[in-house]
């Protein structure tokens, strides 16, 4: 297919790889904040084929992973109050909460429906006037824009029956917050290529200033990866610290101005609690007072519940980059797809998701 | 994902809900247009959850390949300058 | 065949009365193997490698019996219908275990309120779909349920078949050095029916894979009689976990290679959108088989000779372990391991 097979060239791969092995003299650690990145690293093996010394650690670019415990165990809530409809991406179905996950409440009875787009939530609420609908707004910059949409829309048409759980997280914060925690060993960065196409990259200018780290804006598809990796090292090689566009094809500096305007119009930025992280100021987004209206958790009460995470379950340091999923004792074990511990075995995005996904193992020790 | 543009439809005056069908190889959905009001029929699109985000830069993308074909041959680059 | 009440059956353990069968138990992956070994198929005397049908041992030829029910919503989709599906499923079990289907016996579960339209329509498809396959519907019965008992209309069909001389296929007869073959595109069935059912907005050109692929069997048979080492239709579970049941029963080790699988283009794109992984996808037209290595390439010749294996290529190749273990080899030259689908990954799709 047209602009994705053309990047899956074996060929150019090969090439690609000599070229990082011929240019890297030292090591070098690279953090990618991107779950559809991670996925591909890992599908492929590319963290594999890397010349030695050059490390990826996959950062918490998976928002279904990073949604606040709390958020969720606040959407089974809302979902199983009777007269309401809960709309969702797929992944947040599966996320374990404190006492149980979505597919729970839908197992039970509750009228909880997946959606490809947050407009079929707002269709749903017009199709049924005597519901209250709900869309579980989750997502970094990428989604932002097609949430306002549907924020937009529903004023538009007067809906009083629809409502948001927002739970949007914004990357550069992220960035930051990785940088000055005092053990942090990223030396380069690869940006999302769709949060950037959104939002451009002009965020990111400061933070390689100040920090000295090289961004690379990078794609999906092994070429774009591997290419995106090959810039991060010859500005490391160089000692340059700059933003670059390897996803040039899709991202300008200044991103979508029409999208950046429906976000800043229906959203406001917050602090925002991440999952397995901590609180990072200013690093989400919840609805303007324009639109205050529209949120779920005024609008159903919730209070702050208790939550608790399940003990085994590393998903902070996982997000973080400092542990792996095989470093993990339930991964594989406890832990799988069907019966996950934690968010990153449930999400597509996940990183423990696309090790499982790929076959990873722990390593055993062979003897020689 | 990018794909591409077959049909565009503007309601009167609601450039909000600009909206089109778009193609990825085979595979057909109405997509909302009105965050890339620049791109028309013919032209790839990336889309994230039904929504188009950017359009797909063909001169980039040409660029790129241009950039990434011209890379010395992998074993020519291993075994260094003759 | 009627099941005693199993919980009458001896049972050491008692079953927790909140453990309850799962959707999942049915996707073909490996929450359905852990539900055959450990529920069903001790009390039930089985032993042995699971196969597509059973051997009844009278001698010569050997008859070979398989049975499979069909629960597919929609019921008619691009490529078939529950009926067509009913008839092909059956006929390729009892192909793949080397044998010429003979006949099928049919059974109905239909919901009252079912248009008769509709049964008129899926009863033909049968007729159809055994005409074609060279199968007679020898023994039926039909049965109807009150009014959301069960979902339109289930279908089981029980295939009876002989032997082909010279065949002595099976799950375990996997060896290492053997070449791994595929009779064609992959992931066209579950993506058509999830295409189907309409409510993710998607409309593409999915079509079904449904077909009989005794004839193809026969032709390989033919061409290289017991070097035909095992086969296997990928249905649900994909072709994932097809690889993995025969690398576990042979106790070998399967290597393919991601370039060379043959995903349709609008299979591809709406796994991309969706999520999915194509090596998961149910499908109902294909076969995997292992070959011996010096008989590949008559066994392939065979095969594009058809209509039905006019894709047949090369996919990879067996090996001596670690046994049980499939591994793909990337685009760009690495190696992931590939495993049985967990859980549930699409609606009820065959």
């Amino acid at each position: 297919m047209r602009y994705l097979d053309e990047y899956r060239d074996p060929e150019l791969a090969r090439r690609l790889l000599a070229e990082l092995r011929a240019t890297a003299t030292r090591p070098w650690t690279i953090m990618e904040v991107c779950g559809g990145q991670t996925h591909t690293i890992v599908r492929q093996g590319i963290d594999e084929l890397l010349p030695a010394g050059i490390r990826m650690i996959h950062g918490p670019g998976c928002p279904v992973c990073v949604t606040p415990l709390e958020m969720v165990d606040k959407a089974v809530a809302v979902a199983g109050r009777p007269g309401v409809i809960f709309t969702s991406y797929g992944d947040m179905l599966r996320v374990p909460g404190t006492t149980g996950d979505l597919l729970g409440v839908k197992a039970r009875g509750g009228d909880v429906r997946v959606v490809y787009t947050p407009l079929e939530a707002v269709r749903i609420a017009a199709a049924n006037p005597d519901k209250q609908v709900v869309f579980f707004a989750v997502g970094f910059e990428t989604t932002a824009p097609a949430n306002a949409m549907a924020v937009l829309h529903a004023a538009r048409a007067g809906l009083t029956n629809f409502s948001m759980l927002v739970s949007h997280v914004l990357v550069p914060p992220a960035i930051t917050a990785i940088l000055d925690a005092p053990d942090n060993e990223v030396r380069a960065f690869l940006a999302a290529g769709h949060v950037c196409a959104v939002m451009g990259w002009t965020q990111y200018e400061p933070i390689a200033a100040r920090y000295r780290v090289p961004i690379v804006v990078t794609g999906f598809e092994p070429l774009d990866l591997l290419e995106g990796i090959l810039m991060a090292v010859r500005q490391l090689e160089e000692g340059r610290a700059e933003v670059e566009n390897q996803y040039a094809r899709a991202v300008r500096r200044d991103g979508n101005l029409e999208a950046q305007q429906a976000i800043r119009r229906v959203f406001r930025v917050t602090g925002r609690a991440w999952r397995g992280i901590g609180r990072i100021p200013e690093s989400g987004l919840s609805l303007s007072t324009e639109f205050a209206g529209y949120d779920a958790e005024t609008r159903f009460g919730t209070e702050s519940l208790a939550v608790r995470e399940n003990p085994e379950c590393i998903a902070g340091e996982i997000l973080r980059g400092t542990k792996l999923p095989t470093d993990c004792t339930a991964y594989r074990v406890r832990c799988t797809p069907r019966t996950p511990l934690g968010a990153p075995m449930v999400s597509a995005e996940g990183t423990c998701a696309a090790f499982h996904a790929a076959g990873r193992r722990p390593s055993t020790v062979e003897a020689s | 994902m990018p794909g591409r543009i077959l049909d565009v439809d503007v309601p009167e005056g609601r450039p909000d809900l600009r909206t089109g069908t778009v193609d990825f190889g085979g595979v057909r959905r109405p997509v909302c247009l009105a965050y890339t009001p620049e791109a028309e029929v013919g032209d790839y699109v990336i889309v994230h959850v039904g929504f188009a985000i950017s359009r797909v830069d063909e001169d980039e993308a040409a660029k790129t390949l241009a950039v990434l074909r011209a890379m010395p041959d992998a074993l020519a680059t291993e075994l260094g300058p003759a | 065949m009627t099941l005693t009440d199993p919980v009458a059956a001896t049972c050491p353990v008692p079953r927790n009365e909140t453990e309850v069968v799962l959707l999942g138990h049915g996707s073909g992956g490996a929450l359905m193997a852990e539900l055959l070994a450990e529920v069903i198929t001790p009390r039930l005397g089985f032993d042995g490698p699971l196969e597509d049908a059973g051997l009844l041992d009278t001698g010569s030829p050997e008859i070979v019996v398989s049975t499979d029910s069909f629960v597919v919503t929609p019921r008619f989709f691009p490529g078939g219908d529950i009926g067509s599906l009913a008839v092909h499923g059956t006929v390729n079990d009892v192909a793949m275990r080397g044998a010429r289907p003979l006949a099928l016996a049919l059974s109905y579960i239909v919901e009252e309120g079912l248009p008769l339209a509709d049964l008129e329509r899926i009863t033909d498809s049968v007729a159809r779909a055994a005409r074609a396959a060279g199968v007679r519907i020898i023994a039926g019965d039909t049965k109807v349920v009150g009014r959301g008992a069960a979902d339109g209309i289930y279908l089981t069909t029980t295939g009876i078949g002989v032997r082909l001389p010279g065949a002595e296929v099976g799950a375990a007869g996997g060896r290492p050095g053997d070449v791994v073959l595929l009779s064609g595109p992959i992931g066209l069935h579950g993506t058509a029916i999830l295409a189907a059912r309409g409510d993710l907005g998607f409309d593409g050109d999915l079509t079904s894979d449904s077909r009989p692929l005794n004839r193809l069997v026969e032709t390989m048979i033919r061409a290289a009689g017991p070097a035909v080492h095992a086969l296997r239709d990928p249905t649900r579970g994909g072709l994932a976990s097809a690889l993995n049941e025969l690398a576990e029963a042979s106790s070998v080790s399967i290597e393919i290679t991601d370039a060379d699988l043959p995903v349709p283009q609008p299979v591809a794109s709406f796994c991309e959108l969706l999520g999915l992984d194509p090596l998961h996808v149910a499908n109902e037209g294909c076969l995997v088989a292992l070959v011996a290595p010096e008989h590949a390439d008559r066994v392939l010749t065979a095969m594009r000779a058809l209509p039905e294996g006019c894709r047949a290529r090369v996919l990879g190749r067996v090996a001596a372990g670690p046994p049980g273990r499939v591994t793909a080899r990337t685009l760009v030259g690495s190696s992931r391991i590939v495993d049985m689908l967990v859980g549930e990954q699409l609606p009820r799709i065959c």
